[in-house]
């Protein structure tokens, strides 16, 4: 079992940080023009805006730990260490994405990573995850499992049934609750009483809010959690403030009448997590401005080229279609 | 006659109804400002107001709940249940609560409240948001289940559903909200357990529900350039059902074909086909075929979905194979 991650305090954690977010970008750009462009079937929803939360948490994680994900799950699927190609793949409906194309945008996950799964039920990988925890705990394993959902899913029944059993058995679980404000076309306070925080400690779990828009102070509260979730004092739970950039889905174009231009264009310039993080890397001397084009330049290119890899990528054969509805038996 | 899309029929008999009596509301997600994701609702909320059209939280399993006390005691709300797929979130407070209190109350409490949702595949959406769940309900007594196949269906049978006692679950193709098709401007209702016959032949019956009823059709047209005439049976609602009409079609026709998009195991098809086995046997000519759905999760890929649900060929083919005497003796 590879030890917990330490505290990012390096050059190279820093960078690998910075590129993680930058990676995500990249893929939700390239994800964006393909369904502009009517190569990708069905719609998906962008993660861009969020990357330091899925980038600060799992940079706190070793590809043991589990996490779940969500309907806009891109961004923690490449965070968990996912390849861009296989991403793609999936995107695209080929035989060669991370779920033989089965599952799509919504349902894309590196399995070999920890990765549970993406979810197209708002809340439901909430019992998963707490079920995933339960599982490492019994195994005895040291296993730590994040549970990402939005502001939104705060408002399933389930969250409170898993929370008060994650809290009575001290499971290694920590809730992420990325809160950007929407819970699809509905502002957050419209549909959310109360504190989101509060209602985790009325379970007696200890809460955290933190600025999700900064990778640094994520993953710092991260890899304190993780490391005390390991030794059995969890479960946590965080509500990370944060900013989709996109509408809802990518189809989600004309929004004013939820959501107003300027507050868009004021996180958008100055709240940006990847634009943020690079300044402080320049100003603490880790990075020169060049280096980060440079970094920034070099991802381009990959998405790209993983794009163009799944365009002609072959697509699964029909008799597939019936393939994995069981798992086998056989030993 | 003008022509409106199915969205449009939808919206215009829940605003009738609304309008005709003060104790119908709308509860659901995104139902007001942003008048639902496929637009259905648009304008409803600027009519009636906020306590009338009402937006909730994510929490499907509350809302419904809140319905059913509400139909219990004088109210008459109609929920939107953005997908199909989200009954299984809804099922204790829709089959153990809604369906079961007039019963077991022994008559003295009722439920009239809409649950109206959508069902079909084609979407690109994957596994869960795109199954098509109408078997499901209908298999519980006290529910009746509407399969609009039009705009001309969608808006009468909307306001019957609004004005009969019980719960009634509506199911709209997805596909179809941007269909156009003739609906008179004056006030109609089309009344449950009466199937429509909507093409007439003599050759073989199709019974078919839902989105299933252009593919029939579509069906149809190719064999009549073969010769073949076929008799096209919309049941409109599958509780109650209309046994006379299919009965009296196949007992002309000697030959029937059932096709619905749930999944053809322990589904719509089966119980249609063994009425028509058990009352019209000594008419039939040939084993009744059944065309649902494939048993697997829709998948996302395109090649691998296209091919789970019946196409106006596939139909054609099978009707053909059927006048041939082909499955006569099929295992
Ligand atoms: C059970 C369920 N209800 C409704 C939906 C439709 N839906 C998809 S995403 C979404 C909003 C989720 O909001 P939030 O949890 O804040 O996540 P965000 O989209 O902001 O990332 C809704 C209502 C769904 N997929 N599942
Ligand atoms: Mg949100």
């Amino acid at each position: 079992m590879s030890p917990a991650k330490k505290d990012k305090s390096n050059r190279e954690d820093y960078l690998r940080m910075y590129r993680q977010m930058v990676r995500i970008r990249a893929f939700e750009d390239n994800a964006n023009q393909l369904y502009l462009s009517a190569k990708m079937p069905g719609l998906t929803h962008m993660y861009s805006g969020q990357e330091a939360v899925a980038v600060g948490i799992c940079e706190a994680l070793t590809s043991n730990d589990k996490i779940t994900s969500t309907h806009r799950g891109h961004g923690h699927c490449v965070a968990k260490g996912a390849a861009f190609k296989q991403m793609f793949c999936e995107l695209l409906g080929k035989e060669e994405g991370y779920c033989r194309g089965k599952g799509g945008s919504m349902h894309i996950a590196d399995q070999a990573n920890g990765n549970l799964g993406a979810n197209a039920i708002v809340g439901g990988s909430m019992g998963i995850a707490t079920g995933a925890a339960l599982s490492a705990k019994r195994l005895g394993k040291s296993d730590v499992t994040v549970c990402f959902f939005g502001d939104g899913a705060t408002a399933q029944g389930l969250l409170y049934e898993v929370m008060n059993m994650a809290a009575l058995w001290n499971l290694p679980v920590i809730y992420a609750c990325e809160n950007n404000g929407y819970s699809e076309y509905t502002r957050t306070d419209e549909i959310a009483a109360g504190s989101i925080t509060a209602r985790a400690e009325a379970f007696g779990i200890e809460s955290h809010t933190v600025d999700g828009q900064d990778v640094l102070a994520v993953n710092k509260l991260a890899t304190d959690l993780v490391a005390r979730a390991r030794k059995g004092e969890g479960p946590f739970f965080i509500e990370l403030m944060t900013y989709r950039y996109h509408g809802h889905h990518v189809g989600d174009i004309n929004r004013e009448y939820y959501r107003r231009k300027d507050e868009e264009a004021d996180w958008k310039t100055n709240r940006d997590p990847i634009t943020n993080f690079g300044k402080w890397l320049e100003d603490q001397k880790i990075v020169t401005a060049d280096e980060l084009v440079g970094i920034n330049n070099e991802i381009k290119a990959e998405a790209e080229e993983a794009v163009a890899y799944a365009e002609k990528a072959p697509y699964p054969s029909i008799n597939e279609v019936d393939m994995h509805v069981f798992a086998s038996n056989a030993a | 006659m003008r022509e409106i899309t199915l969205s449009k029929a939808v919206n215009e008999a829940i605003a009738e109804e609304m309008r005709r009596d003060p104790t119908v509301f709308v509860i659901g997600e995104d139902v007001a400002e942003a008048g639902t994701p496929f637009k259905v609702l648009s304008g409803l909320v600027e009519e009636f107001g906020t306590d009338r059209v009402i937006d909730t939280p994510i929490a499907e399993p509350g809302f419904m709940g809140i319905a059913v006390g509400a139909a219990m005691t004088g109210s008459r709300p109609i929920v939107d249940l953005m997908f199909g797929d989200f009954l299984y979130l809804v099922m204790d407070q829709l089959c153990n609560q809604a369906a079961k209190t007039h019963y077991m109350s022994g008559g003295k409490l009722s439920v009239p409240l809409v649950l109206r949702t959508n069902l079909g595949a084609t979407r690109r959406s994957a596994a869960q948001h795109s199954q098509s769940l109408h078997a499901l309900v209908a298999h519980i007594p006290g529910l009746k289940v509407a399969m609009p196949s039009s705009a001309y269906e969608a808006k009468g049978l909307m306001k019957t559903a609004i004005r009969d006692n019980n719960p009634v679950v509506i199911f709209e193709d997805k596909l179809m909200y941007n269909d156009k098709a003739p609906v008179p401007e004056e006030e109609y209702l089309i009344p449950f357990g009466e199937a429509a016959i909507l093409r007439e032949g003599n050759d073989i019956t199709m019974v078919a529900t839902s989105s299933m009823v252009q593919v029939a059709l579509a069906a149809a047209e190719l064999l009549a350039r073969d010769g073949i005439s076929a008799e096209i049976i919309d049941p409109r609602t599958i509780v109650p059902l209309d046994e006379d009409t299919i009965l009296r079609s196949v007992r002309k026709t000697s030959r029937a074909i059932v096709i619905d998009e749930g999944h053809q195991s322990y589904g719509i098809t089966g119980e249609i086909a063994s009425r028509i086995s058990d009352k019209a046997f000594y008419h039939l000519d040939a084993p009744v075929q059944r065309m649902g759905a494939m048993d697997v999760p829709v998948p996302f890929s395109p090649v691998l979905e296209d091919i789970t649900v019946p196409t106006a060929e596939s139909v054609a083919e099978r009707a053909r194979q059927l006048l041939r005497g082909d499955l006569f003796h099929a295992a």
